[in-house]
This record gives C-alpha cells, structure tokens and sequence, in this order.
C-alpha cells in the first residue's frame, strides 16, 4: 500500500470523525487532537477504524506515534510492510 | 384509550416537530418501541411508547410542531381489549383497570412529562375564563401568550391564534439536524433557570488516578482497539457507584422537594461538533461492568452526534458527569441541569508531585468536583460522595 493510499484511509476515517473539516486543509505534521478538536473517544474511534482497515493494530503505547497525519502515515507503512 | 403525547425530553424543551412516524393506524406497538422521531433544539429524538396496544389513530401530522403534552397519536391498550370482551366486570377489578391506564412509564422512571414543573408564572397568568378553557381543551401552555385584552389579559383570540399558529403544519419537512442557535437558546434558558432556582455549592477532591492508568494499560494491552476501556468509563462507573451509596445526589427535585430515584441514570455531557451540548443517561450505569459502560458511552456519543437518541435517554438521566477531556482543564465546575440536584466535573489527568509514604513521587491526579443543590444536601455529605468515588478508583479492578 503506497504512502498516497494510507494518507487516503487516514482521511476518510478522520472525516467520520470531523465531517465538518476540510481534510484536505489539515497540515500533516499538526497534532491530530488540536487541528480537528478530537478527544480520547474520537482517537479510539479512529484507532479502531484503522484496525478494521488495514489490519493493524495498534497498541495504546504507540499512540504517540500516530498524533499527526505524516507520522501515522510512515507508522503504518512501517506495520503494513 | 390511551393517549400518547409529546414528551417533554428535559427542562429546556417547549416543543418539538414530528418528523417521522414509524407506525400507522392498526400497527402493535409494545412498551419500548420507537414509535416516532422528533426534532428538537437537541436535534432528532426517536420517541419511545411506553404502553402496549394497537395505533389506534394518529393525531398530529408529519411537519407539525406541537408543544409538550400534546395528544400524539391513540392507543388501544391490551387492557382495554380485555376490558371490552367482558361483561359485568367486579367494581374493584375495573377500578384496577382504571387506575392502571393513565400510568405511562416503567415503574421506576421518571414520566415522560413529570422533569419539568410549570412554569413559574403559571398560576398568575391573567387570562378570561374562556380564554382557559379553550387553552385546556387544545393544551395550549398560557404562559407562552401575550394578552391583548385589558391590563394585557388573555382573550380566547388571542389563545385562538396562538392554536392556530402551533398546529398549522409547516409547508415542507424540514431537514434532520441541529439547530445550533436554538440549541444555545435553549441551554442558556435551562442553565439560567438553574442558577436562579437552584442554590449551588462547589467542593473539589484531587485523586491519585495512578493505579487507575497502570490498571487500564494492563487491561488494554491485550485487547483489539474496539474492546479498549478510557479512563472516562472508569471514573463513570465510579460516580455511577457512589450515586447509588448517596441519594441526595440522584433524583430529582420537583414541586419543591426531592425525590430521590432507586435507579441511576448518569448523563453523560456531549460535546456536539460544532457547539452545544447534550447529556442523554446511561441507564443504570451502576450495574453496567465498565466494558458494558465503555459500549454504551461509544454508542451514545455516535448516535448524539449523528441525531438518533432515544427520548428515554434524554429525560430521564439523574445525575450527570461531564469531563472536558484530556486536552480540557484541571477542574470544571458544572451547572447543574434541573429538575437534577448535583453535576460531577471530571478534569484531565495531570502529572503532579505527590507524596507517597513520606516520599515525593510523580503520580497522575485527576481534580473531580461537585456542583451540588443546597435544598438537598450540603457540604459535609458532598465532601463524602466525593471521598467514595476516589477511593472507588483507587480499585479499579473490583469496579
């Protein structure tokens, strides 16, 4: 799965979560919880959704790792190889 | 037969529009099942029947907005059914009969109509005799009027065009979805309704949540994303628990006393995307395990803020919780959303230098406050409420 593909399901599912924000105006490198308002249930909600996505799962002590766009990216290319 | 009416789903609700029917003339319903949905200024409510019977005749069309009380549709309840293959029925059986129909809710909760005493002005509306009787056969509310007879009273015209205005349906359906302004409106009136009635006290406990988190990473550390518990459900559990210990923070206080309830419903504050908030109950969320408990509070804050909560779940909570989150502030002091005598304020959990057995450690605490209502209860007794839910999380495992 390329970078593009990843970056594509990470902004559909964060879409669900914040339908009213412009997923395509979110800087990458932003913290996830600050640019979208997000709190601990929308981030489980969303690490839930990448699980049944992709596959992965990812445990609470990486949640750091997928605070923003291009780090969950690379984190989940990372699990996806 | 029974009437089924527009419920009023909370101190803030005047009125709400008829959106949808989900049965017809002739359909069964039984106690429970979503019959309708509403909008409000809380957005879609799906409205609960709590009788069971066959639809009779539906009384209010789709678009039409109707205030609380309003007769919604005719039931012919099982009873009646009963009633009516029989002949010469014992006086005393009837008498049963009678007095078991205009009951329409489960024991044990609240009516749908009961949180919300008249309005204060209520009794001192000048109004012409006729005038009221024409607002109590169509079940118009003569506080919402302005008179224009004499000393400005109220003339059957003017409660004749105030019907008229409510039961004229709108000329389109309008779309599912909140109404943020209205929403805003209607919580700066119950919230100021609150402050001016209800004589608030605030007290704040610091509790050491550490073996709370290192239980939860346990717990987490082998479950799939979907299973995993927050620490909102822990800390929801506990007050949910400490709730049922002290009944002068669960219930209800209407016509000027409290009414403590057996069962504990805790609201849960929403955030709804965009401003405003919500509080629908999760019902008896002290027999719920926090795995339960965890379900609920996803399922809820989904469906609130995609506009399917259930009326039963929006009337009746008996106390609430609110928690600004991990990114909100160190203590919140709510206020408390009547006819409810306490709110509970979770804050975030912040890393602080503690003292553990005569050393200074790092541990995470979690400032927890109460907004309590002095007609109920006082300090010394919050002070111990307080104490209960800290030292519920201080075992987590035994929640």
């Amino acid at each position: 799965m390329s970078d593009l593909d990843i970056g594509a399901v990470l902004r559909e599912e964060l879409g669900n979560i914040a339908p009213e924000i412009d997923m395509n105006s979110v800087d990458p490198s932003a913290d996830l919880r600050e640019a979208l308002d997000i709190d601990s249930m929308d981030f489980l909600n969303f690490i839930t959704a990448i699980h049944q996505r992709l596959g992965v799962s990812i445990p609470e002590i990486d949640y750091p790792k997928l605070m923003t766009l291009d780090g969950a990216v690379s984190y989940l290319k990372t699990k996806l190889r | 037969m029974v009437e089924f009416r527009m419920p009023s789903l909370g101190a803030d609700m005047e009125a709400g529009t008829l959106v949808e029917w989900l049965v017809k003339p002739g359909d069964r319903v039984k106690r429970g099942d979503v019959v309708a949905v509403v909008e409000t200024q809380k957005g879609a409510i799906e409205i609960e029947i709590f009788e069971t019977g066959e639809i009779e005749q539906i009384l209010v069309d789709l678009g039409a907005k109707v205030p609380v009380g309003t007769p919604l549709a005719e039931i012919r309840t099982d009873k009646e059914e009963v009633k009516a293959g029989m002949v010469a029925r014992p006086a005393r059986e009837a008498l049963e009969v009678a007095a078991s129909v205009p009951i329409t809710a489960p024991p044990g909760a609240v009516p749908p109509a009961a949180p919300v005493p008249l309005p204060l002005s209520a009794g001192r509306v000048q109004a012409s005799p006729a005038a009221r009787q024409f607002a109590q056969i169509h079940d118009v509310d003569l506080a919402s009027i302005t008179g224009t007879g004499p000393a400005g009273a109220i003339v059957r015209e003017d409660v004749e065009r105030k019907h008229a205005a409510v039961v004229r349906p709108i000329e389109k359906k309008r779309a599912l979805g909140l109404d943020l302004d209205a929403m805003r409106g209607a919580i700066a009136a119950a919230m100021a309704r609150s402050k001016r009635e209800i004589p608030h006290y605030y007290l704040e406990h610091q509790v050491d949540v550490t073996p709370c988190e290192a239980w939860l990473a346990r717990t987490n550390a082998t479950r799939p994303p979907e299973s995993r518990l927050l620490m909102g459900a822990v800390a929801m559990k506990a007050v949910a628990l400490a709730a049922h210990r002290f009944p002068a923070f669960n219930g209800f206080y209407l016509d000027e006393k409290f009414e403590p309830s057996s069962a504990v419903h805790v609201g849960m504050a929403i955030a709804i995307r965009g401003g405003g908030l919500a509080a629908p109950a999760i019902h008896d969320a002290n027999r719920l395990s926090c795995d339960a408990l965890m379900a609920s509070m996803r399922d809820l804050v989904a469906r609130m803020r995609s506009g399917r909560i259930r009326s039963s779940e929006i009337a009746d909570a008996t106390i609430t919780v609110s928690s600004l989150g991990e990114r909100g502030v160190e203590a919140l002091y709510g206020i408390i959303y009547p006819p409810q005598v306490a709110i509970v304020g979770v804050g975030k959990v912040v890393a602080r230098p503690w003292i553990v057995d005569d050393a200074i450690v790092p541990r995470s605490i979690v400032t927890i406050t109460l907004s309590g209502d002095h007609r109920v209860s006082d300090g010394h007794a919050g002070a111990l409420f307080l104490a209960e839910i800290g030292k519920l999380l201080q075992e987590p495992d035994q929640l």
